[in-house]
């Protein structure tokens, strides 16, 4: 995800401290992974140097300086061209799980057993986000479900894998 | 050996349809409470595992333990009175009689259980208030939503207090939000009140709602809670 666009849309609402920024954007979008204040600064000094934040104001009130951050229309028409992009399918072709299974079949180990262990390993994980969805809000809800989705895609494929370990072994270690 | 304090125990069960295999050595457990997925291919005998565990199909071998007691070496009487008072079930396509309304539909598992009509329907109303589907208590089966008759054969799986629900694919029939909506609705209720689910179903968000999971392939299943 871009960290720099959605700290950018956030300033859309009005001007706000880079600390403001990183509470904002912990709240809405950093379930798992809250931003460090580092990140924050180095990111506003970045679309500072391009136009596309001004600083609307330093306050100090005796501790450091803190800098409050407006956007600019240069930042908005930004905002605008990153949501009308739309993002580029990954199809995680040569993934990991694939090299894993022609491995086993190619050494002679069980790849029917490792189908099986990554289904469990996957179905845990759809288990604890499932039960965090239903202890969660809407906003919850929503990015568990992008996760299940997304889990649920892999395990299909590996049960499918699974139905085709056969033909599979005759193609790859014949 | 069976696992320590399970509800319902298959062991090794086998069962042939003419020349088909359906079951060939079907292990599985349910703890009281416990929700447990049972998944696998199509064709891989999840169905027929849950009717043998029902008593609704009788194993060619095999022994199932229900509560300690030997499900096989019932009568058919005993198996049918076990099925009213400690079963419930859910299939894929509500299964309501057609006749009655949702809310007498809800209610019947209690009246064959011999319990009054009015007492009956008032707990059957705060099963169908529970599943969010009281508005339609008047309405017959084929006046209502795919989801709403789902919901409404939940809270009748649901109403007799049973101490295991039997479900073949409750949600097949559902779009995501509203499957998803009826698993939590059973697997909360079902926590609650202490009841063992045994969920049959081929989708991995579905089976997500589960405390555990086992997989049938090819008449086997593997249960990796089973001590043998
Ligand atoms: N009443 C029956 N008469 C004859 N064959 C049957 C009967 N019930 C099941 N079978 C056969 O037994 C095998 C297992 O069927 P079962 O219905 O248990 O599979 P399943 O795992 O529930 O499949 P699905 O996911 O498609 O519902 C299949 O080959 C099926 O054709
Ligand atoms: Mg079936």
């Amino acid at each position: 995800m871009s960290i720099g666009h959605t700290l950018l849309g956030l300033l859309e609402s009005g001007p706000r401290h880079g600390y403001d920024l990183k509470r904002a954007f912990d709240e809405k979008f950093g379930h798992d992974r809250p931003l460090h204040y580092g990140q924050v600064y180095a990111t506003m000094s970045r679309l500072l140097k391009n136009g596309l934040v001004e600083v609307d104001g330093v306050e100090s009130d005796g501790g450091p300086e803190r800098k409050r951050y407006a956007i600019t229309d240069a930042g908005i028409t930004d905002v605008s061209a990153w949501l009308e992009q739309p993002e580029k399918p990954e199809p995680y072709l040569q993934s990991t799980l694939y090299t894993k299974v022609v491995l086993a079949l190619l050494t002679g180990r069980s790849a029917a057993d490792l189908l099986d262990n990554q289904r469990s390993e996957h179905l845990r994980l759809m288990r604890t986000l499932t039960d965090r969805k239903r202890k969660g809000d809407l906003a919850d809800q929503l990015i568990c479900d992008h996760a299940l989705f997304h889990l649920e895609a892999d395990l299909r494929w590996l049960e499918m894998t699974a139905a085709r370990l056969d033909q599979l072994a005759e193609v790859v270690a014949p | 050996m069976t696992p320590d304090g399970s509800l319902l125990v298959a062991q090794d069960l086998h069962k042939t349809y003419g020349s088909t295999p359906a079951l060939d050595g079907a292990s599985f457990s349910v703890h009281p409470g416990e929700v447990v997925a049972v998944m696998g291919p199509s064709g891989s005998g999840k169905s027929t595992l849950l009717h043998c565990l029902a008593g609704i199909v009788t194993p060619d071998a095999g022994t199932i333990t229900y509560a300690g007691r030997e499900i096989s070496s019932m009568s058919d009487a005993q198996r049918s009175a076990l099925r009213r008072s400690d079963f419930g079930f859910v299939f894929q396509f509500g299964q309501l009689v057609p006749e009655l309304t949702c809310l007498e539909n809800t209610a019947l598992p209690l009246r064959l259980n011999g319990v009054r009509r009015k007492a009956a329907e008032r707990t059957a109303r705060e099963w169908l208030e529970r599943l969010e589907v009281d508005d339609i208590a008047a309405q017959r089966p084929g006046e209502v939503s795919g989801g709403q008759g789902q919901r409404v054969a939940v809270a009748r799986a649901l109403v007799a207090s049973p101490k295991v629900v039997f479900a073949d694919e409750p949600t097949g029939a559902l779009d995501s939000l509203n499957g998803e909506r009826v698993m939590e609705l059973l697997t909360e209720s079902a926590r609650s009140a202490n009841t063992a689910v045994v969920l049959v179903t081929h989708e991995a968000r579905v089976a997500a709602y589960s405390d555990r999971d086992i997989v049938v392939r090819d008449g086997r299943a593997r249960d990796l809670e089973y001590v043998v």
